[in-house]
């Protein structure tokens, strides 16, 4: 290689290291259209400007070569793919955790705690607030003129769950008898609803594939007495987590006497919030918080979805340190490999650039491979794949991943960021390969 | 150990690849060396014997439920128990709810049983004598720079006073720092006087959160255990008695299988990391046909030929790996100094290096032995020739 001073060297390697990192600041900011149009820009660019059709040559010469190093291109693809198959998966399981919650709640409901509270499981309202609450006017009422509103207790028991046996919590919510037009996404999918008044549970669609003996027909103890379990429901949901029974019932069995936790009620519309806020506010009776349902259950998911989306950036960082050098080492071989051709080729009069877009593209093309597998696979695998977790009210909440498509585009841009640093140098180098040095070599 | 400068030749043939193989094995075993001290804080709970002699009761049910105060004279009661204390989660916040740290209200013997955290004995005292005291870890104190004689409000979320405000304020008489450093985490709790918090508190009067008893022999821990639980059994407020370590544990499964998902994405790594090392080894051996040949026919015999190739890939997967188990020591140590509370991660100590040092000889194996097979079997004259 022609000497060149260990300055002008240094500098270049800082000129690419910039690009490189501005590229990928590009890559994670730029929505789906910009990067479709780079994409059309560099096909109308290979089809339509001389140097342009040069590099797709080049790489058209690299890509057919490609069976004959299968071992060294699959280190990029499955290292990558893994990268992405690691990220996709954590971040659809904050993403599904936060949907579940989210969907829990609504603009037009509000829920009413003590103030302080934030949860309901800290959370004691007496008879009196539980009822002067929903005689606000800004509570939907019924064609009866009956306030839409559901005086709720939490209240935790243990059971065993299938997975591991273990015992876990989960959440008994006892309602008022106005949660179903509350809650009108609640649908009974087998047997019947509790009773008023009775010791009947109905269990939730999670709770029940979660946790064993809950099934219809099932008994259960409850602070020693025996409840039975009458029928099941699904919202589709954070309620799904939970078992419901008659409020009432359950203060008794828990000796709450009249008080309850919280109530929930409907608003005349998502509008009347801040009155409604206002009214309970200003009543001198009251000590109590209110927030929309929906504040109320996003509030819950922030801090979890945000512990895992922080541990899945810094997993996958790691790994793609690791998917970073494996493409390195790949392409470097390649490249090496392919020295007496590019010799061959600047020498009858190709410039450094297509070499460099080439080497760069095979790389790109190849991570998006690895993107793409790593990105079904974990769709394959984990979309609709149903865990539970802790709460806030210390009761274990089920939720699905999400294997959304932001999700899955964030994985392909991180595949495409790794394919980039990984070629780049290599591109450089392939550029750079002195011409006689390059046609002597072996 | 003479062919080792034969092998690290070998090795740093080609310098560029071998250094880029090892940073892919070096950010491999961090992430392994991270996540197993993740997964095994959440083991040893479950097992450790430390502290065993100390023994927490809760509510059967759920650790949030109250249990009646009435258990206290019948636990003390109890042979093998040393002594009882008890206390309640108060969950107040300090002016935002970000500023999250245990506050407790504790029985005035509570700090008795913690003998590893360190009270001047005059601070102790008046810790007693002041109805509205309060004492504080030093990490804590420090970050809110509070000092001896302040007064710490807290807004309550659970208890709030008779009088019906949620605000609670307490006279800071004592900051206690942790016997050892290596614990600083736990010096992020304030601790108040029950009684005053009984009194004061508009309804749960008489409940405590949970009791913690020392036994007077570790060995007697379990029937311990069994007789508390069993002075309420059937009541409607069953007790379950377990060790700090197995509740901390309890609680924490209740998040997830970590397990699991350590394993799942461990697996993951590792599958790509023999594919990445074992296309180097290949390449590596590759290059060398003619070398290797060369030796054979100095009289090296198949096994040593087979030997050398092995051992140079297994030392490339040590070299990196080490390397990586080191520095997620000191990653680890330093989230620990960090982060501080309940950040549940080991540091990497022998337990991790073992099972670290067990994965890189047998990924060093899986990853050596095709190339080294080819390289014992190759026939000197068909190397030489470059066939």
């Amino acid at each position: 290689m022609a000497a060149r001073s260990p300055l002008r060297r240094l500098g270049s390697l800082i000129a690419s290291l910039i690009a490189a990192a501005a590229a990928i600041a590009l890559l994670a900011v730029a929505p789906w259209w910009l990067l479709l149009a780079a994409v059309l820009l560099l096909a109308l660019w290979t089809l339509l400007t001389r140097i342009g059709h040069q590099a797709w040559s080049v790489t058209e010469v690299g890509l057919a070569t490609i069976p004959q190093r299968l071992g060294a291109c699959s280190v990029v693809v499955v290292g990558i793919a893994g990268v992405v198959a690691v990220l996709v998966a954590l971040l659809a399981m904050a993403g599904g955790f936060e949907a579940t919650l989210k969907q829990s709640g609504s603009d037009d409901t509000a829920i009413v705690m003590r103030a302080g509270a934030q949860t309901e499981i800290n959370s004691v309202l007496d008879h009196d607030s539980a009822g002067l609450v929903a005689q606000a006017p800004q509570v939907l009422r019924t064609a009866q003129g009956q306030p839409i509103a559901s005086p709720e207790l939490v209240v935790v028991a243990s059971l065993p769950k299938k997975s591991n046996g273990l015992d876990a919590n989960v959440e008994i919510r006892g309602v008022g008898e106005r949660a179903w037009s509350l809650r009108p996404d609640v649908r009974i999918i087998a047997g019947r609803r509790f009773g008023p008044g009775l010791r009947e549970l109905i269990v939730g669609k999670g709770a029940r594939e979660q946790f064993a003996g809950v099934d219809p027909g099932a008994t259960l103890k409850l602070n020693g007495q025996i409840w039975t379990v009458v029928g099941a429901f699904e919202s589709g949901d954070a309620h799904d987590s939970e078992l419901w029974a008659d409020s009432d019932v359950v203060a008794a069995t828990y000796r709450r006497g009249s008080s309850t936790a919280s109530v929930t009620v409907r608003l005349t519309g998502a509008d009347a919030f801040d009155a409604y806020k206002a009214a309970l506010a200003s009543d001198p009776r009251l000590t109590v918080d209110v927030k929309t349902t929906r504040a109320y259950y996003t509030d819950q998911s922030a801090a979890l979805a945000k512990l895992i989306r922080v541990l899945g950036i810094t997993i996958a960082a790691i790994m793609a340190i690791g998917a970073v050098f494996g493409a390195l080492n790949t392409m470097y071989a390649a490249v090496a490999t392919r020295s007496r051709e590019i010799a061959t080729l600047r020498a009858i009069g190709f410039r450094a650039m297509p070499v460099i877009v080439s080497v760069l593209l095979e790389t790109m093309l190849l991570a998006l491979l690895g993107g793409l597998l790593g990105a079904a696979l974990t769709w394959v695998v984990f979309n609709h794949y149903t865990v539970s977790t802790l709460g806030s009210n210390f009761t274990q909440v089920v939720f699905a991943f999400q294997v959304s498509a932001p999700v899955l585009w964030t994985g392909l841009k991180w595949a495409l960021a790794i394919g980039l640093i990984g070629g780049l140098f290599p591109a450089l180098r392939a550029a750079r390969l002195p011409v006689t040095a390059g046609l002597r070599e072996l | 150990m003479k062919y080792l400068q034969l092998i690290l030749t070998a090795m740093f043939r080609r310098k560029t690849r071998t250094i880029f193989t090892l940073l892919s094995v070096l950010a491999a075993f961090l992430l392994f060396g991270l996540l197993d001290s993740v997964r095994s804080a959440f083991a040893n709970a479950a097992s450790s014997v430390a502290g065993v002699d100390r023994l927490v009761t809760v509510s059967r049910i759920s650790f949030t439920l109250p249990l009646p105060k009435s258990l206290l004279p019948r636990i003390q009661a109890l042979p093998g128990v040393a002594q009882v204390t008890y206390a309640n989660w108060f969950g107040g916040v300090y002016q935002d709810p970000k500023n999250f740290f245990a506050n407790e209200a504790v029985a005035d013997n509570f700090l008795d049983l913690y003998p590893e955290w360190l009270l001047p004995p005059a601070e102790r005292t008046a810790f007693r004598n002041t109805r509205t005291g309060a004492v504080v870890g030093k990490s804590l104190a420090e970050k809110y720079h509070w000092k001896l004689g302040d007064k710490i409000p807290l807004q309550a979320t659970i208890y709030p006073q008779k009088s019906g405000g949620n605000a609670w304020a307490f006279d800071l008489v004592g900051i206690y720092r942790a016997a050892d450093p290596k614990r600083r985490s736990q010096e992020n709790a304030l601790f108040f006087n029950w009684d005053y918090f009984d009194e004061a508190r508009a309804f749960g009067n008489g409940n405590v959160g949970w009791y913690v008893l020392k036994v007077t022999d570790r060995n007697l821990a379990q029937q311990v255990a069994q007789a508390v639980d069993a002075l309420s059994a059937n009541s409607d407020h069953e007790t379950k008695t377990q060790t700090e370590q197995a509740f901390n544990a309890a609680f924490v499964s209740q998040f997830g299988d970590i397990g699991l998902i350590v394993g799942a994405i461990m697996g993951a790594v590792f599958f790509t990391l023999i594919l990445l090392t074992g296309n180097t080894m290949a390449q590596a051996v590759r290059e060398r046909i003619p070398e290797l040949a060369v030796l054979k026919t100095i009289g090296f015999s198949n096994q040593s030929v087979l030997a050398l190739v092995l051992a140079e890939s297994v030392l490339l997967i040590l070299l990196g790996g080490s390397i990586g188990l080191v520095l997620a020591g000191v990653v680890v140590d330093a989230v620990r100094a960090a982060v501080g509370t309940g950040v549940p991660m080991t540091s990497v100590g022998v337990a991790i290096w073992l099972r670290g040092a067990g994965l890189m000889v047998l990924i060093g194996l899986i990853v050596g032995a095709l190339p080294a097979r080819r390289g014992m079997r190759l026939r000197i004259v068909d190397a030489l020739a470059g066939r």
